[in-house]
């Protein structure tokens, strides 16, 4: 298991992986979004939650389509699924491996981007607690989107239209999270609904995952 | 849609059974099902699942990984065993500190069956394991398959080259499925 963590972030890090392409979809967005609003400071300071997690979360689906479709193309999927590592366990491994190259440099970068769209000074640490435990939901319930697309020639758009539905729980609470955190009120009740949902996700859906790609390798 | 039918052998250790048959009469779909890939339609597969090491049309390699570190992984994922007589055997020594990428596309199907060594499986389940291989890789594929055998291992393998193995031939032409009866009668649609 930890042997495939490994190599999975070796092939990000390597030339060609991919990592990057988020944080650098993430950091245009926050950038261009001053430039198309205005720069109004009351007006970013309003919309910064928001635009930080919708930039997140659309970066986070930029990438999902490598996740499982490398592995599909050169065979190694197969070899995994023969290997004897269970399905489940190696698409969880898939979901963290992911989420450490895709959602974690986005939580890191995200309180530097709040800068540029004038966030309240209270709401740097909700951002911040909001995307680092609502990310990890958006790499899983990729996951299992890119196991029922694996396979599919232009899966990517069909990838998009079956995770978008399913990321929204995820970017409502967020989302309110740190807005109610940004305007100092109380955040107790979206934040223990985002983080019941990430931990629902990574109970149940490696298994619903591990299920369709069974199908899907037939 | 049945493939395959009536078909029924047994393998046992030492032992290499030889695939045969036209394209397109269901060699992969039967070795897919033998690696558990997928469920047969009928009947039943009595082995051991974890006997089996499967290598497939594809490679399986990651092209920006050097030969060494594509062989660890799959040595660390079944078991941990060295990779320096699998090296050896395929003759890829001078070759472990190259990105796969940079292989020729016979060097990256000795890198391939090179894989199968470091699983430490008894069963090999091989579809046509010799593609793109030169004269002398075939030779070093043999001698990898005979070692096997002779530790006691077996092999079905799907292949068109005879590569001087003593092993058993199964032709699947007689067991291909008949297509079922169509209904020729189309007058609910009239």
């Amino acid at each position: 298991m930890s042997a495939l963590l490994i190599r999975d972030l070796q092939l990000a890090f390597r030339a060609g992986g991919g990592f990057g392409l988020g944080l650098a979809f993430f950091l245009i967005v926050t950038v261009m979004v001053p430039f198309s609003v205005g720069p109004n400071s009351a007006t970013l300071s309003v919309i910064a939650p928001g635009v930080l997690w919708l930039g997140a979360l659309l970066a986070c689906l930029l990438s999902l389509d490598r996740l499982l479709a490398l592995d599909w193309e050169d065979g190694t999927l197969d070899l995994l699924a023969t290997a004897p590592l269970p399905l489940e366990g190696v698409l969880s491994i898939k979901s963290l491996a992911h989420w450490l190259t895709t959602g974690l440099p986005l939580v890191l970068a995200a309180p530097l981007l709040g800068v540029l769209l004038n966030l309240p000074t209270q709401g740097f640490l909700w951002i911040t607690l909001s995307l680092l435990i609502g990310t990890p939901a958006l790499s899983v319930i990729g996951t299992f989107g890119a196991a029922l697309t694996v396979g599919l020639k232009r899966g990517g758009l069909l990838l998009s239209l079956l995770v978008m539905p399913l990321y929204v729980p995820t970017l409502i609470f967020g989302a309110e999270v740190a807005r109610r955190g940004a305007e100092g009120m109380a955040v107790e009740t979206p934040l223990l609904m985002l983080a019941g949902i990430t931990l629902g996700t990574i109970a149940l859906l490696p298994f619903a995952s591990a299920a369709v790609l069974r199908v899907n390798l037939r | 849609m049945p493939v395959l039918e009536g078909l029924n052998f047994t393998l046992s250790a030492g032992e290499a059974l030889v695939l045969r048959g036209p394209n397109g009469i269901g060699k992969t779909t039967l070795l897919r099902t033998l690696a558990g890939l997928q469920a047969p339609s009928a009947g039943e597969i009595l082995c051991d699942r974890d006997a089996l090491a499967y290598a497939g049309h594809a490679d399986g390699l990651k092209l920006t990984l050097t030969v060494a570190e594509n062989l660890t992984f799959w040595a660390k994922v079944f078991g941990g065993g060295t990779i320096e007589t699998a090296l050896e055997a395929f003759n890829l020594g001078g070759l472990r500190d190259r990105a796969a990428g940079g292989l020729s596309a016979g060097q990256k199907r000795r890198l391939s069956l090179a894989r199968l060594t470091v699983t430490g499986r008894e069963i090999w389940i091989l579809d046509e394991p010799t593609v793109s291989l030169d004269a002398a890789s075939v030779q070093l594929f043999a001698q990898a398959i005979r070692a096997h055998l002779a530790a006691g291992g077996a092999a079905i393998m799907a292949t068109h080259i005879d590569l001087g193995v003593e092993g058993r031939l199964l032709d699947l032409a007689p067991f291909k499925a008949k297509l079922p009866e169509i209904d020729a009668d189309d007058g609910g649609f009239l």
